[in-house]
């Protein structure tokens, strides 16, 4: 354990105050060296605040955080060296994008022609090459997001802070971008702290993720463990869809009133009556609700007892007009019962 | 799944002739604008820009000196007479007067324009504006009145420097060729005074305007890139702000061209712009001269415009 590295970001006991609300509630997290690692969380969870005390953008009410074992709690902005990539960018209008990007090397008097060669680099890093000349207003806006990593990224910092940065892209431009960020990540080879509530992007880019609720860390893991083995009734709600059951009907189904989530594709559909493997759990219900999603199709089923467990499905042979037919139809949910994940009293 | 049928156009409410007539205008965008902007763009074409051409062309005509006839014919005489020295000296002054007035006002309207934009909590802020406001609801006469009593020799601040003994220091700045005088009530020092005084608030308004405007995450960026606030400041802030400094000093800078009441009320016997103009076309009678004197402030602002676009003044508007 003593030859443990440094990690990149260490929290310990960081609390952050405003007025009675805790925005950021005895935070204690380790962050390695070369990691990306996602801080995901619904709005007003504490994930944007705790990037902000990292950045140095805000100070932290009580306790530390340390950088590479160095305390920065307390340290200005332009003392750290780490970088953020804005939500909405942050360029700065009246220069280029070429003085944009070199805006911190400018900073640290890097003379003009390494400057530009450099800049010109980065751009092509971000695959903008040859738009130095041009305004932040005259880009799109996936165009404003690179830029805005190339600035970021230029003065080589040891952790680059990323908040929501493809909040504002359109589902296919963020596909692409999601997979391009991860690239670049690995190609330069730094710590990458990335905020997201969208636990789509959080398991598609990260190393570990860490699920934010009320200002508290709920849980950290890798995106697998996050999504299999979810430990609070939150997380399992948050990271994807569940079915949450517990009391009566937890005790009614596996004979034991421990709760447990149990993942919608988990579940398959059978007829009434159809026989139940040893190490099976069922219930049987009627379907009240169809969604057809194109690559699967959502069934609500409501169950004897009046609650509704969520179905997938992948539409691998059916049509719309049959998955459409079987609103109402009476059926039995098997699942094996290795998939029910134990929750406790979040 | 079977669409249910529903009747929307039960809905609507009966043909009437008020229905008819939005309908109209909404298919006619044209005729809607038109309607829209008549009053407003006839008196502009008419009155304004027609009485400014008036002045264009009556600036091309010129005062027989023997007959005090005004001759209605193109000439160039009349700019001759306004290049005279005499009236070089009247338009340097005034420009000179007018640039001083104008780095003068931006020099005290920044600070409280940042302060009210970037620190003041919202109540401090609304007073604030309102404390800037306030003085334009009193006549503008009624304060130069108020300014020559407070500058004149046995006047409120004349005591009150004589209270602090600092009256050599005044007598100093009086002694001084070009701006002093008797007192400040009749200097160009007093004048000077009074004109930052009054365009002040046109200065303050719309720099605090422009620094509202820049948004924190961008100063935050800068911070973040390494630049300590002082940096940030010159690089990122003030240039994001300076189209604020730049429309104030329109204000501050065409205004005192323009001004002929506060030189004639506080300040020397020497004319500016405006009362040149006043006197030509009043005692003299000379109004193609006068209709000249008002076409150098219009140049004046003009070339002020070009250079401020030039050096890049509105690139972050």
């Amino acid at each position: 354990m003593s030859t443990q590295p440094v990690p990149a970001i260490r929290f310990s006991g960081v609390s952050r105050l405003f007025g009675e609300m805790k925005a950021v509630d005895n935070l204690n997290l380790d962050i390695l060296d070369g990691e990306f690692f996602t801080l995901l969380g619904p709005s007003g969870s504490g994930k944007t605040t705790t990037l902000r005390l990292v950045a140095g953008f805000d100070q932290p009410t009580s306790g530390s955080i340390q950088l590479f074992g160095q305390e920065v709690a307390g340290l200005p902005p332009y003392e750290r060296d780490v970088t953020t990539v804005f939500q909405d960018y942050a360029l700065f209008p009246h220069m280029t994008v070429g003085e944009n990007v070199g805006y911190g090397l400018m900073i640290r008097k890097v003379p003009k022609p390494e400057r530009e060669k450099r800049v010109a680099e980065m751009l092509e890093l971000v695959r903008l090459p040859g738009l130095a000349e041009r305004k932040p207003s005259q880009l799109s806006g996936g165009q404003r997001q690179r830029v805005a990593l190339a600035r970021a990224l230029i003065t080589k910092p040891r952790v680059l802070l990323l908040d929501e940065p493809l909040g504002a892209l359109d589902l296919k431009l963020r596909q692409q971008m999601q997979v391009e960020l991860k690239g670049i990540q690995e190609q330069v080879g730094i710590t990458f702290i990335y905020v997201t509530h969208d636990q789509e992007e959080a398991l598609t880019m990260s190393d570990r993720v860490a699920v934010f609720n009320l200002g508290r860390v709920e849980q950290v893991g890798s995106p697998a463990e996050i999504y299999e083995h979810p430990n609070t009734a939150f997380v399992a709600g948050f990271v994807g869809t569940s079915n949450l059951i517990s009391g009566e009907l937890a005790n009614t189904i596996t004979g034991s009133p421990q709760a447990f989530s149990i993942r919608p594709e988990k579940i398959r559909m059978c007829s009434p009556g159809d026989p139940v493997g040893a190490e099976a759990c069922a219930a049987e219900g009627k379907i009240i609700d169809v969604a057809y999603l194109g690559v699967m199709t959502r069934y609500l089923v409501e169950l004897a007892d009046g609650s509704t467990l969520t179905v997938v499905e992948q539409n691998l042979a059916t049509t719309s007009m049959d998955v459409m037919a079987a609103q109402g139809r009476p059926v039995q949910l098997i699942w094996q019962r290795e998939h029910n994940r134990p929750i406790g009293e979040g | 799944m079977a669409a249910t049928p529903t009747d929307f156009g039960a809905a609507a409410p009966p043909d009437s002739f008020w229905r008819r007539l939005s309908t109209f205008f909404y298919r006619h965008k044209t005729i809607s604008l038109i309607l829209l902007l008549a009053s407003p763009l006839l008196l502009l074409v008419v009155i304004y820009l027609g009485s400014l051409a008036a002045l264009l062309v009556n600036s091309f005509f010129y005062l027989d000196g023997f007959t005090g006839q005004i001759v209605k014919q193109f000439t160039l005489k009349t700019y001759a007479q306004l290049l005279q020295p005499a009236n070089i000296d009247i338009i340097r002054r005034t420009v000179v007067m007018a640039l001083a007035v104008s780095v003068a006002d931006s020099l005290l309207a920044f600070p409280v324009a940042y302060y009210m934009a970037r620190y003041a909590a919202p109540r401090t802020k609304a007073f604030l504006y309102f404390a800037v406001l306030l003085p334009l609801w009193s006549s503008y006469l009624v304060r130069v009145y108020a300014w020559r009593l407070i500058l004149a020799q046995e006047g409120i601040l004349t005591w009150f420097l004589n209270v602090l003994h600092l009256n050599g220091v005044l007598n100093a700045l009086l002694g001084l060729p070009g701006i002093g005088g008797t007192s400040l009530g009749v200097s160009p020092l007093g004048t000077f005074i009074v004109f930052t005084y009054t365009w002040l608030p046109y200065m303050i308004l719309p720099i605090a305007a422009a620094l509202e405007r820049v948004p924190q995450n961008v100063l935050d960026a800068s911070g973040d890139l390494g630049a300590h606030p002082s940096t940030t400041f010159w690089r990122i802030t003030l240039p994001l702000a300076f189209p604020g400094v730049i429309a104030g000093s329109i204000f501050s800078f065409s205004l005192t061209l323009g001004d002929f009441i506060i030189p004639g009320m506080v300040g020397n016997s020497s004319y500016f712009i405006g009362q040149a103009v006043l006197a030509h076309q009043g005692t003299s009678g000379n109004l193609p001269l006068a209709a000249a004197f008002t076409v150098v402030p219009i140049v004046i602002m003009g070339i002020y415009l070009l250079v401020a676009r030039r050096m890049g003044a509105f690139d972050a508007l």
